[in-house]
C-alpha cells in the first residue's frame, strides 16, 4: 500500500523551506481564484509545471490523486453544463453557437471558453499544492503552518494526523486480515452490501484501538510540556535562504498581477469575443 | 542518606479515581532520597502505575479523583502537570506511542520546542543529550524506523534534555525482546551514574531490572505498599510469590534444589549471590536426580505425516525489505506446543501471516496434512489454522461476547441453532460460559484474550497460532493464559506461539524455532537453545540465569541444569 506523502529527494525545490512553499501555494490559489484571465492562468500553469519538473516528482507518486482529480474535473464540467449551459454567453455578452443539442442545451464558443477557464484553474493550483505536499517534510509542515499565523496547536494537530496516517493504514490492514480469516468478505467478489457491512465490522476495532492511542499520545505530549506556553518554536525550522525570499516575493507579485488583470479587463474575465 | 531530606515524600496518601468505588492507593508512606535507584514492583492492578501517575501529575490533573494525605515532590506540593514536568521526566510504557517528532532529533527537542527555545540552542542541546545516550548517529531518522534499543535511547534523550532531577520509567521492558531489555537496564544505570539523577522504575519483571544495581525495591499489592527494602531482602522473602511476582529463575532453581535463600547470601543479583561449596554440591546432586531418563523427551519427531510443513518458504517485502524470509523449512506435528522465537523484526510474524494466508510466499510451499495450501483462501485456512493477534482490541468487533464468538460461523452461513451449540461449547472450553450474556467491555484484558482465542477455536481448527500471547502480562495473568493454552494442547489442539519470552519457552514449549534476520537459525529442544549463549545472542535472546547458576555451581554441561529445571517443572515441581 503506497502512502501519499513526503518523498525525500535532493532538489532545489526540496531545499526551499516549507513556509515559502506554503506561501506560494496559497498565493497562487488566491490569485487563480480572483481572476479568470486565461493569459494569467496560463502563466501560472507554466510556473507550476516548471516547479513540478524541478522537484523530480514522478508520475507514479501522484497518479491516484490525479485520477481522482480528473474524475472530479469531469463531473464538475458536466454539472456546469447541465445547470448553466448559457453561463458563458451571460459572462461574455456574445453568442456564437456551434451546435444545438436539445431544448435549452446548445454548445457555444463562450460556454466552451468559460469551462476551459474553470478547468485551467485546477491545473494552475493543483501542481503547486502537490509540490508542497510531496516535497515538504511533515515535520516542517506544522512549523510552516505556524509561520503563516495558524495557532501552533492547530498546526501540530494537522501534522500529527499526517504522521499517524501510515500507522492507521497498517492497523487497518492487520485488522482486515484477521477479520477475513473469520470469514468477513471485503474482496471484490462479495456484494456491495456485504462489503460495506464487512468494512463497518473492521472499523469497530480500528476506532477503539485508535482511541486508546490518542489518549496515550496526548498524555505523552502533555508530560513533555506541550501547550504550556502560547507560542512554541520548531526544531525543524530552517532559516530563509535567498531563494525563499525570491519565492515569497514572487508570491506577492502573483497576487498583485491577478488584481492588475481585473483592472485592465474591467472585471474578472478576459473577453476574447469582443 | 538519612541526613538529606527526601526528594519525594508521600504521607498517608490515598487516591480514589472518580469513577471507582474504592481507592486505588491506600495509606502510601514513601520517601525517596536524591540519587536513589528505586524499583516499584507489583502485579497488574496493584496500584504501581497509579503511583507513577501521581508522580508525573497525570493524577490528579488529567485523571481526577479524591486525594487524602499529602505528597511533595522536590519540596513542593503538585500544582500542575507542567510544574511537575520540571522535576519528573517520564518515559511511558509504549515508546512507539510516545514519539511525536517526525525525526529522532525533532522528538528529542520536543520539550524545548514547547518552552519556545531558539532553534540554534535546541540543536546544540539535542546533540549533547544524543551523545550522552549514544543516539547522535540517527538524529535525522524517523523514530518508527529504529530498532527497539535505538528507540529506547531516543525516548530517554527526549526526557533527559529537560535536566529534570527525577527520571520515571513506566514498564520500560514491556515491548522489548530479552537482549534489548537487558541493554535498556544497562542504559538506565549508565545514565543514572552519569547524571546523578534519581531513577524510579515501575516494572513487574523483577529479575530483568535487578540485572543492574538497585537501591530499594518497593512492592505494591492491592493498592498498598507491602514491602520496602533492599533487593536481597525482597528476593529472599516469600512476599514475591504471595503477591504473584515471578522470583528470579536462579532463585526458583536453588529453592527446588533445597537450598534456603536468605538475605545474607545476597540473592538480589546472580553475580552477587554467595553459595558455600556444600550448597554447590547440593545443586549438582539435584540436577542429577531431577534429570529426565534419556529418551523420555524429544518423542515428537518423525513418525507420521507432519500436520504442518514449510518447504523452502521465502518472502520478499516490497517496501524496505525488512522482515524478508529466506528458505524456511520445518515440520510441525500434531499435538505439539512449539515456540517461534527471535528478535523483533526477525521474520516471525511474517511466517505466521504466510501460514494463515495473509501474505503470499515468494517461493516454496506450505503443506497442511501433506497437501499444499496454495489454493486455499484465507477463510478456508482459518478452518484449519486459527490465528490470534497480539492485541485483543484489534480483533474484537462486536459489543457482546456471544455475537463476537459467533461472527465467524454467521459469516459462513451456519444455522443459528448449530451456532448456539458450537459457541456454548467453545465458551465452555475457554472458561467463559458464565460471561455468555456479557458485553465485551466488562471483561479484563486476559478475558478478552480468551474471547479472541474462542473466536479462532469456534471454527474448529487443528492448529492455533498466537502472536505474543503473554505480552505485557504480569506473572499471574501470564500463568492463567499459558495454563489455558496448555490445557487446550492436552485436548489435542496443536499450538504454535510467537514469543520472545524465555520463561514461556522454558515452561511451556518443548521445541523452539529460532529466527534471526529472516533465517531459521535453529530448530531444537528448548533446553539446548537456552544454554547456548552464542545462539541466544544471535537471536536477541539471552541465556537465562540458569546458565550463570550452572557456572557458579561448577556444572559443566549447563544444558543439564536447564533440563533438570524443565523436568522438575512438568513433573509438578511448580508451587
Amino acid at each position: 500500500m503506497k502512502v501519499f506523502g513526503y518523498i525525500p529527494k535532493d532538489t532545489p525545490v526540496h531545499k526551499l523551506t516549507g513556509a515559502s512553499k506554503l506561501i506560494l501555494t496559497f498565493a497562487l490559489s488566491i490569485a487563480a481564484m480572483i481572476t479568470f484571465d486565461t493569459r494569467f492562468m496560463l502563466f501560472v500553469i507554466v510556473i507550476s509545471f516548471v516547479l513540478f519538473s524541478i522537484s523530480g516528482i514522478r508520475f507514479s507518486d501522484f497518479k491516484a490523486i490525479l485520477a481522482l482529480l480528473i474524475l472530479f474535473m469531469i463531473v464538475n464540467n458536466i454539472a456546469i453544463f447541465l445547470f448553466a449551459p448559457e453561463q458563458g454567453v451571460l459572462i461574455y455578452g456574445t453568442r456564437h453557437e456551434i451546435m444545438h443539442i436539445t431544448g435549452r442545451y446548445s454548445v457555444t464558443s463562450e460556454q466552451l471558453f468559460y469551462q476551459l477557464n474553470v478547468t485551467l484553474k485546477y491545473f494552475a493550483i493543483v501542481p503547486v499544492a502537490l509540490v508542497f505536499f510531496l516535497t515538504t517534510e511533515p515535520g516542517e509542515f506544522a512549523s510552516s503552518l505556524n509561520t503563516i499565523k495558524a495557532h501552533y496547536k492547530v498546526a501540530y494537530a494537522v501534522s500529527l494526523s499526517l504522521r499517524y496516517i501510515p500507522d492507521i493504514q497498517r492497523s487497518y490492514r492487520e485488522i482486515s486480515q484477521a477479520q477475513q480469516a473469520r470469514g468477513i468478505n471485503i474482496s471484490k467478489k462479495a456484494s456491495i452490501r456485504a462489503r460495506i457491512a464487512g468494512i463497518l465490522t473492521i472499523l469497530f476495532p480500528l476506532v477503539f484501538s485508535s482511541l486508546d492511542k490518542v489518549e496515550l499520545i496526548s498524555n505523552a505530549m502533555e508530560l513533555r510540556g506541550f501547550g504550556r506556553l502560547n507560542k512554541r518554536t520548531w526544531y525543524s525550522t530552517r532559516p530563509f535562504t535567498v531563494w525563499d525570499y525570491i519565492i515569497t516575493g514572487f508570491s506577492i507579485l502573483c497576487i498583485l498581477l491577478s488584481v492588475f488583470t481585473i483592472i485592465i479587463n474591467g472585471g474578472r474575465f478576459y473577453n476574447p469575443f469582443v | 542518606m538519612s541526613k538529606t531530606s527526601p526528594l519525594i515524600e508521600f504521607v498517608d496518601f490515598t487516591f480514589q479515581y472518580r469513577a471507582q468505588k474504592r481507592p486505588t492507593l491506600y495509606d502510601i508512606n514513601l520517601k525517596i532520597y536524591p540519587g536513589e535507584k528505586i524499583l516499584i514492583a507489583g502485579p497488574s492492578g496493584s496500584g504501581k502505575s497509579t503511583l507513577g501517575s501521581c508522580l508525573n501529575g497525570l493524577i490528579p490533573f488529567n485523571y481526577t479523583g479524591k486525594i487524602n494525605g499529602k505528597s511533595t515532590i522536590c519540596n513542593q506540593a503538585p500544582v500542575s502537570i507542567f510544574q511537575l514536568s520540571e522535576f519528573v521526566g517520564s518515559v511511558l510504557q509504549d515508546t512507539d506511542a510516545q514519539f511525536v517528532g517526525l525525526s529522532s532529533g525533532e522528538d528529542i527537542a520536543f520539550s524545548l520546542e514547547n518552552k519556545a527555545r531558539p532553534t540554534v540552542e535546541m540543536k546544540e542541546r539535542v546533540l549533547e543529550v544524543a551523545k550522552l545516550v549514544g543516539a547522535s548517529e540517527y538524529l535525522s531518522h524517523s523514530p518508527q524506523r529504529l530498532s527497539g534499543g535505538q528507540k529506547q535511547r531516543v525516548s530517554m534523550a527526549g526526557v533527559l534534555i529537560e535536566n529534570s532531577p527525577i527520571l520515571l520509567l513506566d514498564e520500560p521492558l514491556a515491548a522489548l525482546d530479552p537482549s534489548t531489555g537487558k541493554y535498556a537496564i544497562e542504559l538506565i544505570d549508565d545514565i543514572a551514574n552519569k547524571t546523578g539523577c534519581t531513577v524510579i522504575i515501575i516494572e513487574h519483571r523483577l529479575e530483568d531490572v535487578l540485572w543492574r544495581h538497585i537501591d530499594r525495591v518497593v512492592l505494591f499489592n492491592n493498592g498498598r505498599i507491602v514491602a520496602d527494602s533492599s533487593p536481597d531482602e525482597i528476593v529472599a522473602s516469600d512476599k514475591l510469590i504471595s503477591i504473584g511476582i515471578r522470583r528470579p529463575l536462579y532463585v526458583s532453581a536453588l529453592d527446588r534444589a533445597g537450598i534456603e535463600i536468605t538475605a545474607e547470601k545476597k540473592p538480589g543479583r546472580i553475580d552477587t549471590i554467595k553459595l558455600t561449596d556444600n550448597e554447590k554440591v547440593k545443586v549438582q546432586e539435584w540436577v542429577h536426580t531431577a534429570l529426565p531418563d534419556s529418551g523420555a523427551e524429544d518423542s515428537i519427531s518423525g513418525k507420521n505425516t507432519p500436520l504442518l510443513e514449510a518447504k523452502n518458504v521465502s518472502f520478499v517485502y516490497n517496501e524496505n525489505n525488512k522482515e524478508a524470509l529466506k528458505n524456511i523449512s520445518f515440520k510441525l506435528y500434531s499435538g505439539e506446543m512449539t515456540a517461534i522465537v527471535g528478535a523483533n523484526g526477525a521474520g516471525k510474524s511474517t511466517l505466521a501471516k504466510m501460514i494463515v494466508g495473509f501474505e503470499e510466499p515468494a517461493g516454496g510451499d506450505i503443506l497442511y496434512n501433506g497437501e499444499s495450501m496454495k489454493e486455499l483462501t484465507i477463510p478456508e485456512r482459518a478452518e484449519r489454522i486459527g490465528y490470534v493477534m497480539q492485541n485483543p482490541n484489534q480483533m474484537i468487533c462486536k459489543p457482546m461476547i456471544f455475537d463476537e464468538v459467533a461472527l465467524g460461523l454467521r459469516a459462513r452461513g451456519v444455522a443459528e441453532n448449530e451456532i448456539a451449540e458450537r459457541v456454548e461449547k467453545v465458551l465452555d472450553i475457554c472458561g467463559l460460559t458464565r460471561f455468555i450474556k456479557w458485553p465485551i467491555s466488562a471483561l479484563s484484558y486476559g478475558q478478552k484474550k480468551r474471547v479472541t482465542i474462542a473466536d479462532a477455536l469456534v471454527l474448529e481448527p487443528q492448529i492455533i497460532i498466537l502472536d505474543e500471547p503473554t505480552a505485557g502480562q504480569d506473572w499471574r495473568h501470564y500463568t492463567d493464559i499459558m495454563e489455558f493454552l496448555a490445557s487446550l494442547n492436552r485436548q489435542g489442539v496443536t499450538v504454535l506461539m510467537i514469543t520472545h519470552d524465555m520463561h514461556l519457552c522454558l515452561e511451556y514449549a518443548r521445541r523452539a524455532l529460532i529466527f534471526s534476520d529472516g533465517e531459521l537459525l535453529a530448530d531444537k529442544p528448548v533446553y539446548e537453545i537456552l544454554s547456548d549463549p552464542a545462539l541466544a545472542a544471535r537471536a536477541n535472546l539471552r541465556e537465562t540465569s540458569l546458565y550463570e547458576l550452572s557456572n557458579i555451581c561448577g556444572i559443566e554441561d549447563s544444558a543439564s541444569l536447564v533440563r533438570a529445571y524443565i523436568n522438575n517443572e512438568s513433573s509438578g515441581g511448580k508451587k
